[in-house]
C-alpha cells in the first residue's frame, strides 16, 4: 500500500490542512513509511474477535435534565480570533 | 530543601518551619537560573504563583493544611489552568489563556498545592523526545546534549533538575513513563478512567490518562490521592470509592523481606534483542533486588505485544484527527492572517498552527478513517487491541505485577531520530501496550547506563492495582538510592 501524490492532496483537503506541491512529496514519503509500519497488522487473522473501542466497558451515564452551567460566553469568547455582538465571525459563506 | 520529598516538605510546611512563599521562591529562583539551559517550562508567572503560595500560608496558619498544602507543583502545559496561558506545546494555542481549570488542576489547587508554572511538552503530546514542541526541545538535565524523552519531557526535566518537587504529566503511549525513565524519576500512569480528562487537551481519548511525576513512589501516591476521583464532566471517569494510594507504603512488613508473597511476571517479549545491553544490565539487577526482597518471579508471554506499535499508530492518529478538528481558527487559538474564503481560512490556519508531526498524525488518522479503508485499518486495529489486552488478562492469572524495561535505550542525542518518524515511534515499544489495555504502569529509576544516563524499570499492574505497584516501587526505593541521585547542574 503506497499513497500517490493525488491521494496525499485529497487526504490533506479532507483534513483541512493546506500543503504545497513541494511539501506533498516529503509528506507522501513519510506517510508511506508509517503505513509500512502499520501494514504488519494485516497478517493477523482476527475473524471472530470483537473490536475493542475502549479500555473499560462503560455505558454512558445519564443525568437529570436541569441547568448546571452558568453563562460565561464573554469569558469563552474573549479568547476567540474575531467576535461581534456575541457571535463568532467567519468569512462570508453566502453572497 | 530542594532535594526533599513531598512528604518531608509537607511536614516542614505544617510545622511552619518554612513558609510556602519561601519554598516556592526557592524553586522559582532555580527555574530562573536553570530554565534558560533546560527549557523545561513554557510559562512561568511569578506573581500568580506567589499569590497562591500566600493563600496556602494563610491556610497553614489557620491549621487547615493537608498533605499538599503549600507544595509547589508544575503542570504539563496540556492541562488548562484558569488565567494561565495553556499552549499544549503548539503554535495553534500560543495565545490561548484558559478560561477554566482542568479537573486535575482544580483538585490539586483545592488541596492547597501551588502552581509553579506550565511545563514544555511535545506538540499536542505527539512525540517521544520533546523535540516536536513549538517552544523548542527540553534538554536532559543529566546531559544537555540528550533528549528528555516525551511527551511530558518538561515535567520530567523539571523534577529531575529540582526545578519542581513534583509535576503532572499525561500518558497516551508512554508519555509519563518514558521521560521519567530517561530523566531518572518516578512516574505513574493510572488505570484508564481513574484521573479525569476534563480540561486535559485531548489527543487520543480512549488512551489519554493523566498521572503524577515525582522523585519517589511515595510522593507519586500523595499526588495521585489528590488528582484521582470521579468527575461527571468526563464521560469515561470511573465512579469508584476514594482510595488511599499510600496504604501499601504505610503497611507493616518484614523489613528484610517485605515483598514475600509477591509474584513478578517477566514477559519474554520485554527481554529480547531490542533492548540495549546497558538497559538490560540495570533492569536485571533491579529484578535481582526485588527477588532479594522476597518476591518470586515467573516467565510469562505477551505474544501480541509486537503488534502494539502498528495498532497504536492507527488508533491514536484516528482519534487525534477527530479531536484536533476543533482547531479551526474560529473559537480559540491561531487564525491565519490571510485567506480567500472559509475553506481557505481553515486550511491555512491549520497549516500554520500545527507542526509537522501533528500534521502527519492528522493525515494518517484521516486516511485510516476514510471511505473504503475503515475496516482494513481502524476495525482491524480495534480487534488487535482486544488480543493485546487479553494477553495481559492471561498473564495476570500467573503474577501480581509485571516488570521490564521502560525504554529500550537510555536518552538519545537531540536530533538523532527526528528525521525519521518511524524510528522515533519504535522508542515506545515497551509502554504502548499498557495504554491499549488501559492498565496502570509506572517507571522508577533503577541505575545508570551509557554516558551516565538513567535507566527506568517499568512496573505494570492489574486494573486498579496502583496501590500495590506503588508499594512494590517503594520497597525497592527503601533499599536503593537511584531515585535520590541528582544531576550536577
Amino acid at each position: 500500500m503506497s499513497l500517490s501524490p493525488e491521494q496525499v492532496r485529497n487526504i490533506a483537503r479532507l483534513a483541512r490542512i493546506a500543503i504545497t506541491d513541494a511539501e506533498a512529496a516529503t509528506v507522501r514519503d513519510q506517510l508511506n513509511g508509517i503505513l509500512g509500519l502499520i501494514e504488519r497488522m494485516q497478517a493477523v487473522d482476527t475473524s471472530g474477535i470483537a473490536p475493542m473501542a475502549h479500555a473499560q466497558d462503560l455505558s454512558q451515564r445519564l443525568r437529570d435534565d436541569r441547568v448546571t452551567e452558568s453563562d460565561r460566553h464573554e469569558a469563552f469568547q474573549s479568547v476567540a480570533p474575531e467576535v461581534e455582538a456575541g457571535l463568532y465571525l467567519v468569512p462570508r459563506v453566502m453572497e | 530543601m530542594i532535594n526533599e520529598s513531598l512528604v518531608q516538605l509537607g511536614g516542614r510546611l505544617r510545622t511552619r518551619e518554612v513558609s510556602s512563599v519561601e519554598l516556592t521562591t526557592a524553586f522559582l529562583e532555580r527555574i530562573a537560573r536553570l530554565n534558560p539551559v533546560l527549557n523545561a517550562f513554557i510559562t512561568v508567572d511569578r506573581e500568580r504563583t506567589l499569590a497562591q503560595a500566600r493563600e496556602a500560608d494563610a491556610r497553614l496558619g489557620r491549621g487547615e493544611g493537608g498533605p499538599l498544602t503549600g507544595i509547589p507543583v508544575a503542570h504539563k502545559d496540556i492541562f488548562c489552568a484558569r488565567g494561565w496561558r495553556t499552549t499544549c506545546g503548539s503554535r495553534m494555542l500560543s495565545n490561548f489563556v484558559s478560561p477554566y481549570d482542568a479537573h486535575v488542576v482544580e483538585r490539586l489547587a483545592g488541596a492547597g498545592a501551588v502552581c509553579l508554572g506550565k511545563t514544555n511538552m511535545d506538540e499536542f503530546a505527539m512525540g517521544s523526545s520533546n523535540e516536536t514542541s513549538h517552544f523548542g526541545p527540553v534538554k536532559n538535565p543529566w546531559n544537555t546534549a540528550m533528549v528528555s524523552g516525551g511527551s511530558s519531557g518538561g515535567s520530567a526535566a523539571a523534577v529531575a533538575a529540582r526545578l519542581a518537587p513534583g509535576a503532572t504529566g499525561t500518558d497516551t503511549g508512554g508519555s509519563i513513563r518514558q521521560p521519567a525513565a530517561l530523566c531518572g524519576l518516578t512516574g505513574l500512569k493510572p488505570t484508564y478512567g481513574v484521573v479525569s480528562r476534563y480540561g486535559m487537551i485531548a489527543f487520543a481519548s480512549s488512551l489519554d490518562q493523566g498521572g503524577p511525576m515525582a522523585r519517589s513512589a511515595q510522593d507519586c501516591a500523595l499526588l495521585l490521592n489528590s488528582m484521582s476521583g470521579f468527575d461527571p464532566r468526563d464521560s469515561t471517569s470511573l465512579e469508584r470509592p476514594a482510595e488511599d494510594y499510600s496504604r501499601g507504603v504505610d503497611a507493616a512488613r518484614d523489613p528484610d523481606r517485605p515483598l514475600v508473597g509477591l509474584t513478578v511476571g517477566l514477559p519474554k517479549e520485554f527481554f529480547g534483542p531490542g533492548m540495549d545491553a546497558d538497559v538490560a544490565a540495570a533492569v536485571e539487577a533491579a529484578i535481582a533486588e526485588v527477588r532479594r526482597l522476597g518476591a518470586q518471579t515467573v516467565d510469562i508471554g505477551l505474544p501480541n505485544m509486537e503488534l502494539s506499535i502498528p495498532v497504536y499508530y492507527v488508533l491514536a492518529p484516528a482519534e487525534a484527527s477527530s479531536n484536533l478538528s476543533r482547531f479551526d481558527g474560529v473559537r480559540y487559538g491561531h487564525r491565519s492572517a490571510q485567506f480567500d474564503d472559509l475553506m481557505d481560512m481553515y486550511c491555512r490556519t491549520r497549516a500554520e498552527g500545527f507542526g509537522d508531526e501533528v500534521k502527519r498524525r492528522i493525515l494518517i488518522g484521516t486516511y485510516v478513517l476514510s471511505h473504503g479503508y475503515y475496516d482494513a485499518y481502524y476495525l482491524q486495529a480495534q480487534k488487535l487491541r482486544r488480543l493485546i489486552a487479553q494477553d495481559f488478562v492471561a498473564a495476570f492469572r500467573h503474577c501480581d505485577v509485571i516488570m521490564g524495561p521502560t525504554s529500550p535505550t537510555v536518552a538519545f542525542a537531540l536530533g538523532a531520530r527526528s528525521a525519521d518518524p518511524v524510528q522515533m515511534y519504535l522508542s515506545d515499544i515497551y509502554t504502548i501496550a499498557v495504554n491499549l489495555a488501559g492498565l496502570p504502569g509506572m517507571s522508577i529509576p533503577c541505575g545508570f547506563g551509557g554516558h551516565g544516563l538513567p535507566v527506568g524499570l517499568q512496573i505494570i499492574g492489574n486494573y486498579f492495582d496502583e496501590a500495590r505497584m506503588i508499594e512494590v516501587a517503594h520497597r525497592y526505593q527503601q533499599v536503593t538510592d537511584w531515585h535520590l541521585r541528582a544531576p550536577a547542574l
